[in-house]
């Protein structure tokens, strides 16, 4: 009996042990790694979704096996959806939330973050939101159809089609948790930044990745504070009789809607005040891992640090002054456009110095060919190519032909989607080790690579083609417009290229799960790596540096000239000499 | 490895540079007063944005070839200050050129300028079909309110209001007849949703919203047929949202307007 109630006691402290440990933890490196799996869980709705839609435009009859054929009316939704889950729960999660919640205060030297409990339900928020976002799948009517820029009044009018009854109620309240869930936990990353770096880890000593967790933590206060406003009001509008963005007079579906005296710009105004920081949010932590990365297999210091940490402030700033350039054929006043265009444009130079300094990095370095690298090099080419074509849809009457187009699809998917996946892969292939304490397989990382690389090219680069050509995006088929349907064969190359890629990653979901049971056990700095998170055993301790706390002496990419050892870098907690 | 990314690079560059000089398919043939001057922005940027991405390329994979020294000479270690400035300027100065010949072209497009005695065509984007309406022989859009007078099967799908005299002899047409050589003012409307009128041979974009009124301005050179798109995503029927341009002789354009006013 007595020892019945020991064990019964045990078991139960036990359970309590792995709920603390794994679900209800405040341990940043555990929120980390959950924050990594539900984007991983995120990423895969996403890919798969993308992968019905190219199969619909150009084989609208064809069944998916154990799946059915796809109804016109999913096409949309499924659009909706795809867009919402990469750019908020992959593409901007794992960067910051992920790698930045696990790394930040490990790069910095501190053991905890400022407000552990806040981040611990900052992730449940996110969670919730993702559940209540999947829900719409479920409910009459299906996603919301209406993009995931919902510019009202198609997203504000029930009528206005389905999926803008329930399911776009579900994305409101979504996306309204997720900017709760961001907020908190960018408050604790400036906190953190702020008042926890260890004894002697200056500013001007921090690892770029911090720096670009920094400046991205405060661009989220700025920018979800406003869409969370946008979102409440849009909500309002539909629930609570207010007019902020429907005018008066409207017919939808033949039935008069009861509204007056909104503005449908005013949401575009909103929107795009939070969406294009949303951008940098997205690719200035990418930026980071790219930098540390590529400092540290070339065995060489970032090239220009100081222009680096400039070049991430002023792209953090002047990323508020240009949403307009979304706009240039909404109806906004022309004269508008020459501001927006110029702050556009302005925007071109920090990303070029970047640029420059990271191949300047490169340059000369006794380059190490892993996988970590590999996809950081595939992150500098696609920055370039992407890139590129943003001074060209900087000009506003180039971009009023172009705009709503393929070209412009072509152009963020590689140089957000794209190039923001690659630094993510990068960062997974870098850090696993000391998330997990296992290594990837090297081999299966460059084949993943390489298809990869090809893929994404041969996905994205037609795609200009297409928008040069006036094929306007968001089609769910070709059979409407004469000249798009003439565009069918280069569309079907697009959906093979884009199959062959998704097939890709298969290979990295085999190789994750594999190794994260079957892996080579990791030593505590496999990659030879500076930074203070390498100076803990793999993976890293719940507790973290524990009762040692680590004193910063150097800079964080102290590589040293001219030394084939090993030992061709300085820690930046080594004692000073 | 190291050579195997120096190929993948090189192939997708060439890949790249193949795929844009073929370029199996491309603008159409411009028909308007703004296509040549935008065609030729686009040339330009497209030759100096190409060239710059040829290069980046390509220095990308030089720096992957340049083998690493023992004996690197450790100025350029942590940077090179007067190299990061000279770049930084260089390519601050093309991008402010290239910059200013947009604004250039932006203030220039016929779209922002009113012209005297321009043709008036009111556009009017409802899910999913566009109406296109001309004020008729007494040049005045009779009134209109969609809540109270629309209804596309009794042939008064914009709702213009019976009561007012000016919408008399207001002709609406399902295609987009125009003169060619002739100015034309597009007064642009929605009913609904935001939708965007896209005529890519003209190229012309210009968003409809709920709302509000967009003036903007079209000059037709070529007689002939040509699409248009709608280009917003505006709800189920998006894709098919889909209607024609006409541009047609002067002398043609009021022989159609005189037979369709007596209608």
């Amino acid at each position: 009996m007595k020892a019945g109630l020991i064990t019964e006691a045990r078991r139960h402290g036990e359970e309590r042990d792995f709920l603390r440990t794994y679900v209800f933890t405040s341990d940043h490196k555990m929120i980390g790694r959950q924050y990594f799996f539900l984007s991983l869980a995120a990423v895969l709705v996403g890919a798969w979704l993308s992968l019905l839609m190219r199969i619909h435009i150009v084989w609208p009859k064809t069944a998916i096996p154990f799946f059915g054929e796809i109804k016109p009316e999913n096409y949309l939704a499924y659009l909706t959806m795809h867009g919402t889950l990469m750019v908020f729960f992959v593409l901007s999660m794992v960067p910051q939330n992920g790698f930045g919640t696990f790394f930040l205060p490990l790069q910095l030297g501190a053991s905890e973050m400022s407000f552990p409990r806040l981040n611990m339900i900052g992730f449940w928020t996110a969670l919730l939101s993702f559940f209540v976002l999947m829900a719409a799948f479920f409910v009459p009517g299906g996603p919301s159809g209406a993009g995931w820029t919902q510019y009202p009044p198609l997203s504000a009018i029930a009528l206005a089609g389905p999926g803008q009854a329930l399911g776009t109620d579900l994305w409101l309240v979504s996306i309204g948790l997720f900017c709760l869930a961001s907020i908190m936990s960018a408050v604790n990353f400036v906190a953190t930044t702020v008042t926890r770096r260890a004894p002697g880890m200056a500013m001007m000593r921090m690892p770029l990745t911090c720096w670009t967790w920094f400046v991205t933590a405060i661009l989220i206060l700025l920018a979800f504070g406003v869409l969370v406003a946008a979102v409440i009001m849009l909500l309002l509008d539909r629930h609570a009789g207010t007019s902020f963005f429907v005018p008066g007079g409207l017919l939808v579906s033949g039935k008069p809607v009861e509204h007056s005296g909104g503005s449908p710009l005013l949401w575009q105004h909103l929107f795009w005040f939070f969406g294009h920081p949303e951008v940098y949010i997205a690719i200035l932590p990418a930026m980071g891992v790219t930098s540390h990365l590529l400092a540290t297999f070339a065995r060489k210091p970032v090239f220009g640090y100081k222009a680096m940490v400039g070049a991430t402030i002023a792209i953090g700033a002047l990323g508020f002054m240009v949403w307009g350039h979304h706009m240039f054929a909404s109806g906004m006043d022309p004269h508008a456009g020459f501001a927006f265009s110029s702050l556009t444009t302005a925007i071109a130079v920090p990303s070029a110095v970047k640029t420059f300094n990271w191949v300047g990095t490169l340059y000369g370095g006794r380059i190490r060919y892993t996988t970590p690298l590999l996809f950081s090099v595939g992150f500098v080419s696609l920055f370039i190519t992407g890139g590129l074509t943003g001074p060209l849809l900087a000009q506003p009457a180039l971009d009023v032909y172009l705009h709503d187009t393929y070209f412009v699809v072509a152009h963020f998917h590689l140089i957000m989607a794209m190039a923001g996946l690659f630094a993510i892969f990068a960062a997974t292939y870098f850090w696993f080790p000391k998330m997990f304490g296992r290594r990837m397989n090297e081999r299966l990382g460059r084949l993943h690579f390489c298809l990869t690389l090809f893929g994404a090219y041969a996905t994205f680069m037609p795609m200009h083609l297409l928008g040069i050509a006036g094929h306007p995006r968001r089609y769910s088929e070709l059979t409407g417009v004469q000249y798009v349907t003439a565009m069918l064969p280069l569309q079907r190359f697009i959906t093979l290229a884009a199959i062959v890629t998704l097939a890709a990653q298969l290979i990295f979901l085999f190789n994750l799960f594999w190794s994260l049971r079957k892996g080579a056990a990791a030593e505590a700095n496999p990659w030879q790596c500076t930074s203070l998170e390498w100076t803990l055993p793999s993976p890293a301790p719940p507790d973290g540096f524990a009762a040692r706390q680590p004193a910063v002496n150097h800079g964080p990419y102290e590589y040293l000239p001219g030394t084939e050892s090993i030992e061709d870098f300085v820690m930046q907690d080594a004692p000073a000499s | 490895m190291a050579v195997a990314l120096r190929i993948a690079l090189g192939l997708i560059t060439v890949g790249c540079i193949v795929l844009f000089i073929s370029h199996p398919i491309w603008f159409p043939a411009g028909v308007s007063a703004q296509s040549a001057p935008l065609d030729h922005n686009f040339r330009v940027a497209f030759w100096v944005l190409g060239a710059l991405f040829v290069v980046g390329q390509l220095v990308l994979i030089w720096v992957l070839v340049k083998p690493g020294t023992d004996r690197e000479p450790k100025k350029n270690w942590y940077g090179n200050g007067r190299l990061e400035i000279a770049w930084t300027l260089a390519i601050a100065a093309i991008f402010l050129w290239f910059h200013l010949s947009g604004n250039r072209l932006w203030s220039n497009i016929s779209s922002h300028h009113s012209v005297a005695d321009a043709v008036q065509v009111e556009v009017t984007g409802v899910q999913f079909q566009w109406y296109f309406r001309y004020p008729g022989p007494d040049r005045r859009f009779g009134r209109v309110d969609a809540q109270r007078f629309a209804r596309a099967d009794e042939g008064n799908p914009l709702g213009i209001d019976p009561a007012d005299g000016a919408g008399k002899d207001d002709i609406v047409s399902s295609a987009l007849v125009l003169p060619a050589g002739r100015n034309v003012e597009l007064v642009l409307r929605a009913q609904d949703v935001v939708h965007s009128l896209f005529i890519p041979a003209m190229r012309f974009k210009q968003d409809t919203v709920p709302g509000m009124e967009i003036h903007s301005h079209l000059l037709p050179t070529q007689v002939g047929n040509y699409e248009i798109a709608c280009a917003e995503l505006c709800g189920l029927g998006h894709y098919r949202m889909r209607a024609v341009v006409r541009v047609v002789s002067e002398e043609e354009f009021e022989k159609w307007l005189r037979a369709e006013a007596s209608q």
